[in-house]
């Protein structure tokens, strides 16, 4: 049954309200609790005087400015113009006080207590007070007539406090927007009273002794835990390197310094097993020199052949048999007898395995981490509020020097303007025939650029066969950094061509000429990967028949690395410094440039593919990809500080590292997969080289095994029976993919629900909003009528004495 | 700077550590990398060096007051254009214009990694709040407006664009449409904004 809260109503009828300044939520103690009797006065008045309710109704409509029929009573600027007494009912109406008094803080958090404590049993139904009004239930406290006073609020929420354990405490008061001297009498008082209920029961001396050495044994430890938790902070790479550039330049350009470090952490996760199952054991059990080794000349480093094709670097150092076997078959064709040693170590199938591995660990990293910063960037329902996330959230704490907080003042205001600019756009009428035009230029540009991305595919393309035609002697090794100078000189030159091409269209918001620049340059660099990537495999292997074809495509990836690293250096020279010294010696500017965190994004991206397309072939690829990182980042930032200055346009930080992150996962690593994947399953591995030589395909060393397991006998016989029925069965995998349609259907439905309850819950808090402004106005009227009738009352109080002289006079 | 004196007792330490939760990270601007010793006795050195040199004991450091005009020359707030407002929304004196250690303390939590975004949704609000009256009416916006954009005259919005700002915010904003924006709606409007934990950050 629904209960109505009962109000007790209590005007004060001091004469000094009229004199009063505005009241402040301060002034706590007169406050007044409900409208229920104001209403019946009303109601009584308007029987009285009927016909003025009536006028007055729709007088208060066509005063409303928007004409909606909300804003009654409105002064000279729009604001409504209430009476003093209504605006102390206003300052101290719940929605007001809840962040400001301490007792609607209290009573707030004291219904959270008791909702998290009844959490795990079922809350009893007599106690829920059912109203019409879901939002009274929070404040029931506040208008109980009992009036509980702030006191009696904190002692109930410290005997709630002692009903939750010690982390659920913590917790609690942790998220509560009180000061810290009250947080920590409230958990001290907490903790005290647990102890007095303990006491009465008897051997009171020996629990508050145990009590408070359990106390400073968890305070022990939890100030163990703080110590090691800073010294691991301290430890954190370039923590205050950090700081300095997100102090200096903001969040946007921090992110890109994010994204390198995360990038270095995914090489090192890569690294790691590969270091140990691989390169290391192959390091310690050299295979037999085959042929004469090179000398070291300087060119290897260019180009990564010569001397280090007969290193670990390459997959073609590797041998193919079981490496430190125990038994050595004597060469009589004998049985083998077991002399004492060590472990026997299976090269290929170890090789197999640990590349498997390690890409699924980095495959499963990768979508954590992408689906979590997804989920923190992404909100349901969220309408683009666009205007008042930029004024309240916009803000940069962190930036702590005066010039950069003008910089950033002037970035604000300029994006403000830029927003009410689209805004009015928007607003405006658009005629057809501009929206075709501007269609119509959209898809010109979009030509031209898919044109040019075409271009330079086939310019590749006919190099490479060029190679491939004139094949590259011993002396001329150099010739061999050929293609790459080629890709690197197309993948610099066609983004600067795009940003030409761009400059014709005009669209609505700018971040999204920003993602359609990202778009386009993603693109080219992946069609151009897709390029060599065919080159390799399906040429290359053809046209080394009888070399080793994976050491050459792994060098091929070590001189693209090389070249592109050369080229970012130059770029970040001659596009930063140079231009930065010319811009204010010639053309006297005093504006730097800005950094350009897009294309130093792809360019990140550009070069984690290469490395993980080349380690297959190349082991050690990630290290040197590491090295290059770390180098790279103290080349970016000191060129960062130096040349340039933070970007014009306004990202959304956590948006973009969302944005870097899917990037990362899908054209990036999803290529790079498949081309392992092909690798793996297709391509025949060359016949003198490597731990495939005799097989033929890579993943035959996993069936070779499989079958020799079966061998084996019956006590292993489930491995061979996973093989057979779920790794080289088709149903697994559509029977997985079934399962995950479902899921993905099933959460396309739960967030439509959810868009829809949004809705409605949107109408419903507006309806109360009407609801509340309809009691305000009445209260306002009826403390206008008390004020005329009272001035009234002093009228009539004086004229007698005057009317009396009037009349005396008359006479 | 006070030697020995200035050293907080242990327990006194734990309490404060307890409550402000490591979150207080922070170093000098001076110093290379970050000191080992726990966060607040860093934050309690760095306020002792706000007081003069007779008043740098442990005791008195707890119980004094420091000036509103000391606090904001703190070089990581002497950029802040809410400098003022932070301030005076931290402060618990009666006449709000002078913080205490323990002021000092709350600011910084409230300021840290580990402040919850709700507490630091709460006191952005009280930071917006102008007039202290529990709302953000039409004056408090166009002044919140004016501390981003910069106060000068050729800085400022106009005023037809000030008043199509603030009426766009509202429209967004104020869901119950009383022409004001209340702590739940700006709540509201702040869990749609995930930059908004990484920018309200004061790292000393």
């Amino acid at each position: 049954m629904a209960q109505t809260p009962a109000f007790i109503f209590n005007v004060p009828e001091t004469p000094e309200d009229q004199g009063s300044q505005e009241p402040s939520p301060y002034d706590e103690s007169e406050v007044h609790h409900s409208f229920h009797q104001l209403i019946q006065e009303q109601s009584q008045w308007a029987a009285e005087e009927g016909l003025e309710l009536q006028q007055r109704v729709p007088e208060a409509d066509t005063l409303g400015a928007s004409g909606s029929g909300h804003q009654a009573f409105l002064g000279p600027e729009g604001v409504p113009d209430y009476s003093t007494a209504t605006l102390r009912i206003l300052a101290s109406m719940p929605s007001r006080t809840i962040g400001r008094s301490r007792g609607a803080i209290l009573s707030q958090y004291y219904n959270r207590t008791v909702r998290l404590r009844r959490r795990s049993s079922r809350p009893q139904l007599r106690g829920v007070g059912r109203s019409a009004r879901p939002s009274l239930r929070l404040y029931d406290l506040e208008l109980d007539p009992m009036a509980f006073q702030e006191e009696e609020k904190r002692i109930l929420l410290v005997k709630e406090l002692q009903g939750l354990t010690v982390a659920q405490r913590d917790h609690m008061l942790r998220g509560m927007p009180l000061s810290l001297a009250e947080k920590r009498s409230l958990r001290e008082d907490s903790w005290i009273q647990k102890g007095k209920q303990r006491g009465p029961q008897g051997r009171r001396g020996l629990f508050s002794c145990c009590s408070r050495l359990r106390y400073a044994c968890v305070l022990a430890l939890h100030n163990l835990g703080l110590v090691l938790l800073s010294g691991l902070q301290a430890l954190t790479p370039w923590r205050y390197a950090l700081k300095q550039i997100g102090g200096q330049f903001g969040s946007s350009v921090l992110s890109y310094f994010l994204f390198l470090k995360t990038l270095l952490a995914f090489n090192a996760l890569l690294l790691l097993p590969l270091l140990a199952f691989i390169v290391g054991v192959q390091a310690a059990f050299p295979p037999a020199p085959s042929g004469s080794v090179p000398a070291f000349t300087g060119l290897e480093l260019l180009t990564g052949g010569g001397s280090f094709s007969h290193t670990v670097m390459y997959y073609g150092y590797y041998s193919n048999a079981t490496l430190n076997q125990p038994c050595s078959p004597p060469l009589d064709g004998g049985q083998c007898t077991p002399e004492a040693g060590g472990l026997p170590y299976n090269m290929p199938l170890a090789y197999l395995f640990t590349m498997g591995v390690a890409f699924f660990i980095t495959c499963i990293t990768l979508v954590y981490s992408m689906s979590h910063s997804f989920g923190e960037s992404y909100r349901v329902g969220s309408t683009s509020g666009v205007h008042a996330i930029t004024v309240f959230c916009s803000w940069d704490y962190k930036v702590t020097q005066k010039w950069p907080s003008r910089l950033q003042q002037d970035n604000i205001r300029t994006q403000l303007k830029e927003l009410l600019a689209e805004w009015q756009l928007q607003q405006g009428p658009q005629s057809v025939w501009g929206r075709l035009r501007q269609v119509a230029v959209l898809g010109l540009v979009w030509l031209l650029c898919l044109g040019t991305t075409l271009g330079c595919t086939m310019a590749v393309y006919a190099f490479s066969e060029l190679m491939i035609k004139s094949p590259v002697s011993a002396e001329r090794e150099w010739e061999l950094l050929a293609l790459p100078l080629v890709v690197c000189l197309l993948n610099l030159g066609a983004p600067y061509l795009y940003r030409c091409l761009a400059a014709l269209e005009r669209h609505d918001s700018p971040m999204l000429e920003v993602y359609v620049a990202i778009c386009r340059n993603l693109i080219l660099k992946m069609v151009i990967l897709a390029i060599l990537c065919y080159h390799w495999l399906g040429r290359r292997v053809g046209a080394l028949k009888d070399q080793c074809w994976e050491n050459f495509v792994g060098q091929e990836l070590y001189r693209l690395m090389v070249m592109d690293f050369i080229f970012m250096l130059l770029d970040t020279l001659f596009g930063e410094l140079v231009w930065r010294l010319i811009s204010e010696r010639k053309l006297k500017r005093k504006g730097k440039p800005e950094f350009d965190i897009a294309r130093n994004v792809l360019e990140l991206i550009y070069g984690q593919t290469l490395t993980w397309l080349g380690v297959l072939f190349a082991p050690l690829l990630p290290a040197m990809q590491i090295v290059k990182l770390l180098f790279l980042f103290y080349v970016k930032k000191t060129s960062l500080v130096a040349n340039c200055r933070a970007p014009r346009r306004p990202w959304l930080a956590s948006h973009m590292s969302t944005v870097f992150i899917s990037l990362l996962c899908f054209p990036s690593f999803l290529g790079a997969a498949i081309f392992l994947c092909y690798a793996i399953w297709q391509v025949k591995p060359s016949s003198i080289c490597g731990p495939f030589r005799t097989l033929n395909t890579m993943y035959e060393a996993g069936k070779v095994w499989v079958r020799h397991l079966e061998k084996a006998g019956p006590k292993v016989s489930w491995l061979p029976w996973i093989h057979r029925y779920l790794v080289e069965n088709t149903f697994p995998i559509y029977l997985v993919s079934a399962v995950l349609l479902a899921v993905i259907y099933l959460n396309i439905q739960v967030v439509k629900g959810q868009r829809k309850v949004i809705c409605l819950l949107r109408e419903q808090i507006s309806n109360e909003g009407e609801d509340k402004i309809f009691l305000i106005n009445k209260l306002h009227s009826v403390y206008e009528r008390k004020e005329r009738s009272r001035v009234g009352r002093a009228h009539e109080a004086e004229t007698p004495p005057t009317l009396l002289a009037d009349e005396q006079d008359a006479r | 700077m006070g030697g020995s004196g200035s050293r907080l007792s242990k327990d006194l330490l734990a309490e404060y550590q307890w409550v402000a939760r490591q979150g207080v990270g922070m170093q000098h601007p001076r110093e290379g990398a970050p000191t080992g010793s726990p966060p607040s006795a860093r934050a309690h050195r760095r306020f002792c060096e706000l007081l003069p040199l007779e008043h740098r004991t442990v005791e008195e450091s707890l119980q004094i007051r420091v000036s509103l005009e000391q606090i904001l020359s703190l070089p990581e707030l002497k950029a802040n254009p809410f400098k003022e407002r932070i301030c005076r929304v931290f402060s618990t004196s009666p006449t709000r214009d002078s913080l205490s250690f323990e002021d000092f303390l709350d600011l910084l939590s409230v300021f840290s990694d580990t402040a919850t975004p709700d507490i630091k949704s709460h006191y952005a609000f009280r930071i917006f709040d102008f007039d202290d009256d529990g709302t953000l009416n039409r004056e408090d916006l166009s002044q919140l407006v004016n501390c981003l954009t910069g106060d000068g005259e050729d800085t400022r919005l106009s005023a037809s664009e000030m008043k199509q700002l603030i009426d766009n915010i509202l429209e967004e904003s104020d869901i119950d449409r009383d022409g004001t924006i209340n702590l739940s709606e700006f709540q509201h409007v702040i869990s749609r904004s995930p930059d908004f934990a990484s920018s309200f950050k004061i790292v000393l």
